[in-house]
């Protein structure tokens, strides 16, 4: 029996007899989780089993309380007190005390407890967000982050007061130009795009500094949003690349398109179609014969992790997502990190401050560095992200980085081929892979044929998919792959998972050859149903009314 | 597996995608792997080689603060739910998160008066210079006036960040200890962009906001009037401690049209500097130019209650080079401490705590002035920090009151490098320093500054 079948069949029983007679039905006996005796159409009984709380009307924690409840005990004032007037002049103060709510400690608890529920995440279940690298968090780096000589240091803690964590940077620092092939890093910038801005700007420092003014960022048309966003930030245009029918830089475009006014080219290696770009030797010897910079864009560093460096590819300059590839938890959107790495030349450039290590062996911050581009951020960069990624490098060392990346790769790998390989539905058909043929740590696959045949687009299979359990992959992105599906499964899925993942794919073309409407008003046993986004960007309510 | 793909063997997986040319071909040059204790006994013996504000009295601030974070706090932030989770975009099985960026915005909404509030950005002071990149969008104009008495790290951040986009920075000077009216007044020009200060300020004083705010608005106002009577006024931008704003007049109500800040001292642990959360607020009309993600209220399919990310438009993963910001992922479990600690502190215990960093920041203020050697630097009103300054070796004068297990507070001048800055503390005070704890720090301040003056020959 397969995962997916015992998944079934445990939403096969309902929860309570009782319950499901109530409703006047009979327990449903399809292989699919849709009400049975419900057709797409007219669904619009909720699903018997799901657990009741998750369905209730929800309500905000400014709705609960009332006047005079509370949490907090004040300590008491053991001061003596001034005049009002002398402590704090009537012009400066408030009339009327922000709207907070009145609850009670248990309140909380269990409000914040009740809304955890209404979430899928990685600790429950397969998450093959593509390009967001979801892999295990070990609960040991919560630990150690915790611990009170790292989470109740505080950063202007004098540096030799301090050593145990500028030696933790230092050696992160350490890690990261071996990771990276590259000698220098700031582990400064906050999250990828941070990461990225630091990396443009001090691409730009770079020629300024050499008297150049350089105006043109390339990047391709498969790159992240966030490439684009950075070059406008820095000040320069963002010129963009085509790609070829292997899915990599269209090289002859880049020919034309690399002058003089280039100051960079961004490049996610392998891509955001999940393939290593097989020119890359070519690209980094464009790009540096007319002086310009290459920028590694380390969104999808897992697949290449003690495999391939960009530092050997010819980059100059790196940003890592430690909440990717080094198993920062990724919190509902962040926080993250984003230290770079760069080559001797770009160096001078860092944002400040660097940990550094002088003769005697001590550790100290470099505030000075003339030519800096400056800071990106206030203080040293997320701490607590550094503990975890540097704990996650000491955990696994050399071999096991690179047993991460090339298991990574071996379950994307496997995890399209157990699709492609399936002749009933004919999924190779339906979702074909849009490039390449084999991937690295993902893939993309193009629902464009599904949409054809089947009737449903790329966001009913996404919506479908949340009934079997699974996180839907990544979707309509990259932008130039129509109606785009992008798995990335990441080496922490074990095989079942992987079977049980393509089996509920299968399942829900299945379905939809028969009837589409049932992925058209997927899904079904979530705490809420599709949302009205139009409506909610039309007329946003972006705060509640108190 | 390796059937079911067609290859003999993972290598061939790298073989027939990497070039041979830029494959490593050895290990990595790194220790190998430990179990998972080792790794423990590891990073427990590097944190011991940190004097935390467990071992130490400290009256650290400048920034980030030592509040106290409640124990509901940890155990929100280490549910699997929250913790691991990635940004909502799907958004049937993320209500929990949604709706907590939702709550946070509503909570960061009410505390600063602002009508509009976005879910979280990376820290204070990129935070602010988000805020000047929403002017520049705003109004297409290149200059920024600041105020000295802007945290030097948010100075610098924006310097950085200003570069980028083309901008250039004014400062204006400080004057017993605030912005200095006049010299702010005039230095709004017609293509200044926005206007930037703090409250309270690097150095503890609170700033009259609201006259800041009408400068800003009315300088740009007379100098255009007549030739262009349409001309907008600069985007007034207030970087805000939220921690007193239960007690202190709110930007909102001072004119101000963002406030941004550092987030740390709601129920955020110092964490040697991060993570922590930056937030952002503002009148209605820059809603659409704001930055980071933005949580909206609509409907299901059957009507139920629900949250979606909303107003997508503005960001980089619809509008590319288009976009208000290049922000992908922010600091979503950070503002969930953020909103829970802003429930369990509530409407009275905002206003409480307020009262309570009020007195004790006068009293241990008065206290540390009354030592010989110690002077204040301003005279201004001071809410949760102040400055002091003294006379003699700064330095030397805290390594003595390490010694002793005080860490009386920032070197301002090690901070900022400003020359008038030299000999200048900052002494911070939360609900953990009580007046004990403020006696014995004037205790162990009086007694290093008498030593250290013994030592140096008149």
């Amino acid at each position: 029996m397969s995962l997916l079948d015992e998944q079934r069949s445990a939403r096969r029983e309902p929860r309570s007899q009782e319950r499901a007679c109530d409703r006047g039905r009979s327990p449903h006996d399809g292989a699919s989780p849709l009400p049975a005796g419900t057709t797409g159409q007219e669904r619009a009984a909720p699903a018997p089993d799901t657990i009741p709380q998750q369905r209730d009307q929800v309500t905000t924690i400014f709705e609960q309380g009332a006047p005079g409840r509370r949490a907090f005990v004040c300590p008491p004032i053991d001061v003596p007190l001034p005049a009002h007037e002398e402590l704090l002049p009537a012009r400066f103060r408030r009339a009327q005390p922000p709207r907070l709510p009145e609850v009670s400690e248990p309140e909380i608890v269990r409000h914040y407890v009740r809304l955890s529920k209404r979430n899928f995440d990685l600790d429950s279940g397969f998450y093959p967000l593509g390009s967001c690298t979801m892999k295990h968090n070990p609960r040991m780096h919560e630990r150690v982050a915790a611990l009170p000589g790292h989470a109740r240091l505080h950063p202007l803690q004098d540096p030799e007061r301090a050593q145990g964590a500028l030696e933790l940077m230092w050696n992160l620092q350490q890690a990261l130009a071996e990771i990276a092939g590259l000698p220098h890093v700031s582990l400064q910038p906050s999250a990828g795009s941070a990461g990225e801005l630091a990396g443009v700007l001090l691409t730009r420092a770079y020629h300024e500094d050499r008297g150049e003014r350089r105006g043109k960022v390339l990047a391709p048309d498969t790159a992240h949003g966030t490439n684009p966003a950075t070059v406008s930030m820095s000040g320069l245009e963002l010129v963009k690349l085509a790609t070829d029918e292997a899915g990599g830089v269209d090289i002859d475009d880049l020919r034309a398109k690399a002058d003089g006014d280039v100051a960079c080219l961004m490049l996610t290696n392998p891509n955001t179609l999940g393939l290593f770009d097989a020119n890359t030797e070519e690209i980094a010897a464009i790009v540096h014969g007319v002086g310009a910079t290459l920028y590694y864009d380390g969104a999808n560093l897992n697949a290449v992790m003690g495999l391939s460096r960009p530092g050997d590819m010819g980059f100059d300059i790196v940003h890592f997502n430690l909440h990717k590839s080094f198993t920062q938890p990724h919190g509902g959107g962040g926080p993250g990190s984003g230290p770079i790495a760069v080559s001797e030349r770009m160096a001078p450039y860092l944002p400040r401050p660097l940990v550094v290590r002088a003769e005697n062996g001590a550790f100290d911050l470099d505030l000075h560095a003339p030519k800096s581009i400056g800071r990106m951020r206030g203080f040293h960069g997320n701490y607590g992200c550094l503990v975890r990624a540097y704990a996650y490098i000491r955990s696994l060392g050399a071999d096991g980085l690179r047993d991460a990346s090339e298991t990574a790769v071996l379950n994307a790998n496997y995890l399209l081929a157990r699709l492609q390989n399936r002749t009933r539905p004919p999924i190779a058909e339906l979702l074909p892979l849009a490039y390449g043929g084999l991937c690295m740590h993902e893939f993309v696959l193009s629902g464009g044929p599904m949409k054809a045949a089947l009737q449903i687009r790329t966001v009913d299979l996404a919506k479908r998919l949340l009934d079997f359990g699974f996180h839907p992959p990544t979707v309509y992105f990259p932008l130039l792959v129509q109606e785009a599906l992008m798995v990335e499964p990441t080496e922490t899925e074990c095989r079942e998972t992987l079977d049980a993942f393509a089996e509920a794919i299968a399942t829900i073309l299945e379905e939809a050859a028969e009837d589409p409407q049932i992925a058209a008003n997927a899904p079904y046993t979530t705490p809420v149903r599709r949302l009205d986004e139009v409506a909610a960007a039309k007329r946003p309510v972006v705060r509640q009314a108190l | 597996m390796l059937a079911e793909i067609g290859v003999e063997s993972v290598q061939e997986l790298f073989d027939r995608q990497i070039p041979e040319g830029v494959r490593l071909g050895r290990a990595l040059d790194l220790p190998a792997g430990l179990g998972e204790q080792d790794v423990y006994e590891h990073l427990r013996e590097l944190s011991e080689r940190n004097v935390s504000a467990e071992q130490e009295l400290s009256f650290l601030g400048a920034g980030m603060y030592d509040h106290y974070v409640p124990a509901l706090i940890d155990m929100l932030t280490e549910r699997s739910e929250f913790l691991t989770p990635y940004t909502p975009y799907q958004p049937e099985i993320s209500q929990g998160g949604l709706q907590v960026m939702f709550e946070y915005q509503t909570a960061i909404s009410e505390l600063t008066a602002l009508p509009v509030s976005n879910a979280s950005l990376y820290e204070g002071p990129s935070a602010i210079a988000a805020a000047a990149y929403l002017a520049k969008l705003h109004n297409g104009r290149r200059r920024i006036v600041h105020s000295a008495g802007l945290h030097p790290h948010t100075i610098e951040t924006l310097r950085t960040h200003a570069h980028g986009y083309g901008m250039e920075l004014v400062e204006v000077p400080l004057r017993d200890g605030v912005t200095d009216q006049q010299a702010w007044a005039q230095a709004i020009e017609a293509d200044t962009s926005a206007a930037i200060f703090a409250q309270p300020n690097f150095y503890g004083a609170l700033e009259d906001a609201a006259a800041l705010s009408a400068a800003a608005k009315d300088g740009a106002s007379e100098r255009n009037g007549k030739e262009e009577p349409d001309r907008q006024p600069p985007v007034v931008i207030a970087q805000v401690d939220p921690i007193v704003l239960g007690i202190c007049k709110p930007p909102g109500e001072c004119g101000v049209d963002v406030a941004a800040g550092e987030g740390q001292p709601l129920g955020n642990r110092l964490d040697f500097g991060g993570p922590s959360f930056g937030f952002f607020a503002a009148r209605e009309e820059y809603l659409r130019r704001m930055p980071g993600r933005i949580a909206g209220e609509t409907a299901d399919a059957d009507g139920r209650r629900g949250f979606v990310l909303t107003l997508q438009a503005r960001e980089q993963h619809i509008r590319r080079e288009k976009a208000t910001s290049n922000i992908c992922t922010a600091q979503a479990l950070n503002a969930l401490a953020g909103v829970a600690y802003l429930a369990w502190l509530g409407r009275r215990g905002i206003v409480e705590l307020g009262e309570l960093l009020l007195a004790r920041t006068h009293y241990a203020r008065e206290q540390l002035a009354a030592i010989a050697g110690v002077e204040k630097l301003h005279a201004q009103p001071v809410v949760r920090e102040f400055a002091l300054r003294l006379d003699g070796d700064l330095a030397a004068i805290r390594r003595r009151c390490a010694l002793d297990g005080v860490n009386p507070g920032v070197d301002a001048h090690a901070l900022s490098g400003r020359a008038e800055d030299r000999g200048v503390l900052l002494v911070a005070i939360t609900e953990r320093r009580s007046r004990a704890d403020i006696d014995r720090l004037a205790e162990v301040l009086k007694s290093a500054i008498a030593a250290q003056r013994e030592e140096v020959p008149a």
